[in-house]
């Protein structure tokens, strides 16, 4: 299969790696420590795609159905 | 704020003009005389602004009006944007304040902004609402009014699958594979245009086995399997006679493959066991011949578009997605754990809310997508669908009580003893047994004295 095809996928949302300044932004915004944000796997077809790291966190830019456009945030683990 | 801008920056708003799309020209008339006089917003947010091209000149003309002035296109761009707004309520926004922009002022339209943000801010979940058990209730009533046993097909292509209340649990339960798997499959270019293109990538996909175009007999006066292929098959499926050969000389039925003149093909058995016989007439009536293996049947329909596309019985993303002519961007399963194992936890998060919403929409149950966007939450939490239940979320609480409380008392508390587990008390279920507030909604409230 081409590289990268499955990001096309339109059941696929945005995955952005965020830098390590974005994520003490976010924790300190909401308080939270980085084990408190949803998961996703280092095996995820996606996290493979754009070659993020366990302990990254990634970016999602997700189209809802509520509110048109919906950011949220998961830790990449084992 | 009136600043003057430097040269470079002059040369940095007219470059992000061009690039709007507005014409060279009338960027260099206007970049001399541009001040950010009367902007409502900074000039850094302004070049990260995505600014639509019809709106560029406002904002370019709007230097210096006072207050009442006559709002500008630009002017709703700009204030909209900058709004704390969900992208969709600005979209709706910007479409009604466009319609009435002659009646507004500039300061109506700062009222009016306010109090759609002041109404947003008030509809949203108080912080501690329980809407775990307000999502619980909100599918679980409606869930009374459904079908409980329903085969439901999908049009007159009579492809059936499983609707209904044993749909949304089969999907709250993710199951390795759902009752009746099936996919739906949008074509590219030419195939989606042309019916006849379409029939054709349906032979490509379908299943055939050898069983499936001809008669497999296993006769034991020579100790071999006819294989008698029917020509009006072979032609509908496209499928040479010489390929069939192949494909039996393939599965290693030991190069003893004959063709006889009457069109039937002998395969022998090498050592003359009966048992050996019936293996291999098994072994030749299962070959794969064309297709994919898992995809039963395959439909064609117009969707709503008018555009072909092709419903199919049984699932197999991964092989579909390389066959030529099919558009995998918007090619679909039911399967969710192939979804997910496939397209990543995301993309099967979005794929439990549209089949949940499809499956109740379907019953003409109108339940909010939140609900169903919590539990889709819920069950990828940690990076894989988890089910609703024992083996799942709700097993998998750090509460003792709170299992106890749910499914198989006893064998929970046991385990618990013989573990030394401690219960932290923190959570709703297990301070509703011990009989003390929850911390919830009003309860989570505490008075410091100091």
């Amino acid at each position: 299969m081409k590289k990268g095809k499955i990001l096309e996928h339109e059941l696929v949302p945005k995955h952005e790696i965020m830098e390590e300044s974005e994520v003490k932004e976010l924790l300190d915004t909401y308080k939270i420590k980085k084990e408190q944000i949803p998961k996703i796997k280092i095996s995820d077809a996606v996290i493979k795609e754009i070659k993020a790291e366990v302990g990254d966190v990634v970016k999602i830019t997700r189209q809802s159905r509520i509110a048109g456009k919906y950011i949220s945030y998961r830790l990449v683990t084992e | 704020m009136r600043r003057v801008l430097t040269a470079e920056e002059k040369e940095e708003v007219a470059e992000e003009l061009v690039r709007a799309g507005i014409e060279e020209e009338i960027v260099e008339q206007i970049k001399e005389e541009f001040i950010p006089a009367e902007l409502t917003i900074e000039f850094d947010e302004l070049l990260g602004m995505q600014i639509e091209e019809e709106y560029a000149r406002d904002i370019m003309m709007m230097q210096g009006r006072g207050e009442e002035g006559e709002v500008k296109l630009g002017d709703i761009e700009l204030k909209v944007n900058k709004s704390k707004l969900p992208e969709r309520i600005k979209g709706e926004l910007r479409k009604k304040l466009r319609a009435v922009r002659n009646k507004l002022s500039r300061r109506k339209l700062d009222e009016i902004l306010n109090k759609v943000v002041e109404r947003y801010e008030k509809a949203k979940v108080e912080p501690r609402e329980a809407v775990g058990i307000v999502a619980a209730q909100s599918i679980g009533e409606p869930g009374t009014q459904m079908t409980l046993r329903t085969f439901h097909y999908a049009g007159v292509g009579a492809i059936y699958i499983t609707l209904g209340l044993p749909r949304i649990i089969e999907i709250v339960d993710a199951r390795k594979k759902p009752s009746t798997p099936a996919m739906k499959i949008k074509l590219e270019g030419e195939y989606a245009a042309d019916r006849n293109k379409a029939e054709e990538l349906t032979m490509e996909i379908e299943e055939t086995y050898i069983r499936d175009l001809g008669n497999v007999e296993a006769s034991t006066e020579d100790m071999s399997v006819w294989v008698s292929l029917k020509e009006r098959e072979l032609k509908r499926r496209h499928i040479e006679r010489e390929e069939v050969e192949e494909k039996l000389k393939s599965i290693g039925a030991g190069g003893l493959v004959e063709a006889t003149e009457d069109g039937k093909l002998r395969i022998q058995v090498q050592n003359k066991f009966y048992h050996e016989l019936l293996r291999l007439e098994e072994k030749v009536s299962n070959t794969l011949v064309k297709g994919i293996e898992g995809i039963k049947r395959a439909i064609v329909r117009k969707d709503a578009d008018g555009e072909y596309m092709l419903y199919t019985e049984g699932s197999a993303l991964k092989k579909v997605m390389r066959i030529e002519g099919v558009d995998f961007s918007r090619t679909t399963t039911n399967n969710i754990a192939e979804i997910a194992d496939v397209l990543g936890i995301e993309a099967a998060r979005n794929a439990i809310i549209e089949e949940m919403m499809g499956t109740l929409e379907e019953q003409g149950l109108d339940v909010d997508a939140r609900h169903v966007m919590l539990i889709a939450d819920a069950m990828t939490m940690d990076g894989e669908v988890k089910q609703i239940g024992r083996h799942g979320l709700a097993g998998g609480k750090a509460s003792v009580l709170s299992r106890a409380a749910f499914e198989v008392t006893v064998d929970n508390l046991l385990e618990a003893a013989i573990h030394g587990e401690t219960d932290e008390l923190k959570g709703v279920t297990e301070n509703v047994i011990v009989g003390q507030p929850i911390k919830l909604g009003t309860g989570a409230i505490e008075l410091v004295a100091r």
